[in-house]
């Protein structure tokens, strides 16, 4: 099993200079920001292991909102960011990448602070790496390449027990698979059908997912007494601010939205990033840290087939901190509309979206941490909508799948090579289709 | 009289009656040529309210308007801004929502015959009288100020129809059940299917379904005529336009009844049952209504015992959609689900539920819960009547245009009407499946990375799907547009405006 990666470069923009590098990032479109997969600067096409990147212009239009606490606005640098899922290792990414589209990077980072001509871009998106404090991906161990083949293997089956309706119908569920079967054998004898087997799992992630997974709740039953101790002073520390925590939900701006809505729904799938500042103090801080930390274990470690809790359309989704854990970005690839997107979250992980973004300025208020907050479903989603961020370019490396898709697809392979199903199984398994 | 009471006298008569006995009903759709005469037309505009009487009246009135149509009236930049975006920026304002409502192809806003960019009408008048009665009262309605008031952008005919759509199945069988006793507690999860909706589902100024008041305008007490409002009853300082109001969402779509039978006939080898029983696939109810899956043995809350006999049902006895096909309209456009899928039992069981531990199977709580997701219907047809009986053999002559004319009450268009049409309608990847859309109003369009999106399968008990392909569009929308339904006082406010 080859495991999932990301990658993050982050680095401010030299002053002066957005909208010729918004303008230069667009030369990369075939739609509003939907990449062209053989463009120029960055051919993403052609990175075998890639399953999405984004490139962001982070204009933050919500620093005034601090004074809302009676703290003066921090006038914090605008970041380009660049962002990837990929599978398997840093070290091979960072290298196709400088291999690939190298000049191209060259010329979108020249506009952030800092990088001339002579500068090793190797080394200097190495160094400008931020890496998440939580990070979900739909099905780990699912690789671009498998994705691809097994979706060309549903599409061959699709078709072909389109063209046999009549004779398979006739036939038990065990003939049928075994049809199935010999048709995919003979497939890829022709090589018209590639089924590649996985990768052994890297023996140091086992490792150190073996660690994190015992080493999370160990480090948790340590602290428990302590935690337990501290807990009665928390909640009144928590309740005190959530009483008097200003909400800032106005309005969208219809230009602001108009931006948004002309790269949504372009494809099955949308990008989606939301920026803010965390509200200020330590209390705040440590929590959404400690929180971020739970959120990340059970990514990692429960939430690793298709679902994070009961959403089950996220592809992947990353927190990460930003200027010194002061600002926080999240961006996820989502299926379906933003509407839709809010609507799950709101009805269905309420208390999550409670627990991971209360913490950040103007979200609803909520109580004892998980309770309203999310609930108050149109302040939450004007909230949601303001502190979204277009996104510059965007890729996407199997456009028209959805993570159902995905899921259906590999379910139909794995029935497809088993081949010591009962009939009932078969059953189950045909209704795949 | 309770604080709870609603006050059925402020409500235009057509939230709550879909006015039947009124079989005879024409449309106008209107833009304002002069404001003054049009509020003075306003003013004594015996428009219906929701007052039960012993019988049916003799003729009702129903106004709505057009955001342009508002403002056009004179209403304030400011007051405007407090109605909801998607009203503000329209059914045709934006390239994004006509992607997601599948207005694109054929049914594209620039083909529309009303309603396309540049062409929303202001108002909408909406006619109804007792056979024979509709041009008296019209000439009633329309009074001395009309030709003064309004310049007419187009006059929509409606047939009478006696509760079959074009296609020839029995229509307008589920709507949802409103609290109008005001008692359901929304908050919580539900765990069953509920046909109660709370008010503010429906109205605006009442707890909607995540007991909160949806956004509307409210105005300060001495902007001008706000003392003909009520008062909010979430900000008691404020007037409230928004009180007893409520969006009215209005498309007009077109029927291919020659084409839907033909091709149904086709693929089942002109065999006339299995020509119905795959339209009635399709639909996901028989000709005659009933439902394909069984009715329950309990009842339904909101479902009384006049529609239990085609509505007491959930596809929860059918999740392979073996009886009714996943993809069925009527699984579509109402999924009959709770808030959280599945047997909950105790609080061990809710919470493995509540983080997303409980079953694993494949498109296992894919579904967004229906409550938050419904719409009340109040369709008319158009075009020259069809008998049922001759719709459905295919090559029947039948000359001309017929369709409906879709209006939908809901008092949050973009998480009701747009969601419904967006994520179960058109959507091609609903419930987890895969190129298909609406088997009655899809498009057809193909996708990026989906070369076709014109198919429809039919689970089979024995495993393997029949898959019908290559499905042509039937239905292609001809015009369409948000409405304000303002309640009577808000009407009033409007006449008053005097800018």
């Amino acid at each position: 099993m080859t495991p999932q990666a990301n990658f993050m470069v982050a680095a401010p923009v030299a002053a002066g200079r957005i909208d010729d590098l918004r303008h230069l990032l667009a030369t990369m479109n075939v739609a509003p920001a939907i990449v062209d997969p053989a463009n120029a600067l960055v051919p993403f096409g052609q990175f075998e292991h890639l399953h999405f990147a984004r490139f962001v212009v982070m204009e933050d239009s919500t620093l005034n909102d601090i004074t809302a606490f009676g703290l003066p606005r921090v006038d914090y640098p605008t970041y380009l960011t660049f962002l990837g899922d990929f599978d398997g290792g840093a070290d091979a990414v960072w290298s196709e990448l400088v291999q690939r589209a190298g000049n191209g990077l060259r010329q979108v980072f020249s506009y952030c602070d800092g990088f001339s001509a002579s500068t090793d871009l190797l080394a200097w998106m190495k160094s400008h790496n931020v890496s998440p404090v939580a990070y979900y991906f739909n099905w780990v161990g699912r690789t671009v390449v498998q994705v691809k083949e097994e979706n060309a293997l549903r599409l061959a089956l699709e078709s072909f027990l389109q063209d046999n309706a009549s004779s398979l119908h006739s036939m038990q569920p065990s003939q049928i698979h075994k049809t199935l079967r010999s048709f995919v054998s003979t497939e890829q004898q022709a090589g018209r059908l590639k089924l590649s087997l996985a990768a052994p799992t890297p023996l140091g992630w086992q490792f150190r997912n073996l660690i994190h997974l015992v080493g999370v709740p160990f480090l948790l039953l340590v602290l428990a007494p302590f935690l337990l101790l501290y807990l009665p002073i928390f909640l009144f520390q928590l309740r005190r601010r959530e009483l008097s925590d200003p909400d800032i939900a106005p309005r969208i701006d219809p230009a602001h939205a108009h931006h948004l809505a002309v790269q949504e729904d372009l494809d099955v799938t949308n990008q989606f990033n939301a920026f803010g500042s965390v509200k200020p103090g330590l209390f705040r801080q440590w929590l959404l840290m400690f929180l971020l930390w739970i959120i990340n274990y059970t990514a990692r470690h429960i939430y690793t087939r298709g679902r994070l809790a009961r959403v089950s359309t996220i592809h992947a989704a990353r927190w990460v901190f930003l200027d010194n854990k002061k600002r926080m970005l999240f961006a996820s690839n989502y299926d379906g509309s933003l509407e839709g997107y809010m609507d799950d979250f709101i009805n269905k992980v309420g208390f999550g979206l409670n627990i991971a973004f209360s913490n950040g300025i103007a979200y609803p208020r909520t109580n004892w941490l998980v309770l309203d907050g999310s609930k108050n479903e149109q302040k939450f989603k004007y909230v949601l909508r303001r502190h979204q961020l277009p996104t510059d370019a965007w890729y996407k490396a199997y456009p028209g799948l959805t993570a159902h898709d995905l899921e259906r697809n590999t379910l139909i392979r794995q029935g497809l090579e088993n081949a010591a199903m009962s009939d009932t199984e078969i059953k189950g398994w045909l209704q795949l289709f | 009289m309770s604080d709870l009471a609603v006050d059925f006298d402020d409500i235009q008569g057509l939230v709550r009656f879909g006015h039947s006995k009124l079989t005879d009903c024409s449309f106008y759709l209107l833009n304002i040529h002069d404001a003054a005469a049009a509020r003075a037309w306003l003013a004594s505009a015996p428009v219906s309210n929701a007052v039960q009487l012993d019988d049916a009246p003799q003729a009702a009135l129903q106004v709505a308007f057009t955001s342009v149509g508002l403002q056009a009236l004179g209403v304030g930049a400011d007051v405007l801004a407090g109605f909801s975006d998607e009203f503000l920026n329209s059914m045709v304002g934006e390239e994004n929502r006509s992607r997601r409502l599948g207005d694109v192809g054929t049914n594209d806003p620039q083909h529309w015959s009303w309603g396309g960019p540049g062409k929303i009408p202001h108002l909408i008048v909406m006619l109804y009288a007792r056979p024979g009665r509709l041009a008296a009262w019209t000439q009633t309605v329309q009074g001395a100020k009309w030709d003064t008031a309004f310049e007419v952008v187009a006059f929509l005919p409606t047939s009478n129809t006696v509760g079959f759509e074009p296609f020839g199945f029995a229509d307008g069988l589920s709507q949802p059940a409103l609290d109008w006793q005001r008692q359901r507690d929304p908050h919580g999860d539900r765990l069953t299917y509920s046909n109660l909706v709370a008010l503010g589902e429906f109205l605006l100024g009442y707890p909607n379904e995540y007991g909160r008041y949806t956004d509307r305008p409210l105005l300060d007490p001495w902007s001008p005529a706000a003392s003909l409002l009520a008062m909010a009853e979430d900000v008691p300082a404020k007037c409230d336009l928004g009180r007893n109001g409520t969006y009215l969402v209005f498309r007009q779509l077109q029927q291919d009844v020659n084409g839907f039978w033909r091709f149904v006939d086709q693929q089942a080898n002109s065999n006339p049952q299995a020509r119905e029983a795959l339209a009635e696939s399709m639909v996901g109810r028989k000709l005659n209504g009933d439902p394909l899956v069984p009715l329950l043995s309990q009842a339904i809350e909101g479902v009384d015992a006049t529609d239990g006999s085609q509505n007491q049902f959930t596809f929860d006895s059918d999740p392979g959609g073996t009886k009714c096909p996943i993809g069925a309209h009527i699984r579509r456009a109402n999924p009959r689900n709770a808030d959280i899928p599945g047997d909950v039992k105790g609080l061990v069981s809710w919470l493995l539920h509540t983080f997303g531990l409980g079953s694993k199977k494949f498109r296992y709580d894919v579904l967004a819960s229906t409550r938050f997701h419904r719409v009340l219907r109040r369709g008319r047809q158009f075009g020259a009547v069809v008998p049922p009986e001759h719709a459905k053999q295919p090559g029947y002559p039948i000359p001309g245009e017929r369709g409906i004319y879709f209006l939908a009450i809901n008092a949050n268009i973009s998480r009701q009407f747009e969601f419904v049409q967006g994520a179960w309608v058109m959507s091609t990847k609903f419930n987890a499946m895969t190129e298909e859309s609406d088997p009655l109003l899809g498009n057809r369009s193909a996708i990026p990375g989906c070369a076709f999106t014109n198919t429809f399968s039919l689970p089979q008990e024995s495993g393997l799907r029949t898959r019908i392909t290559g499905m042509p569009q039937f239905v292609t929308v001809r015009g369409g547009a948000y409405f304000f339904l303002p309640g009577l006082r808000a009407l009033q406010y409007l006449a008053a405006l005097d800018r």
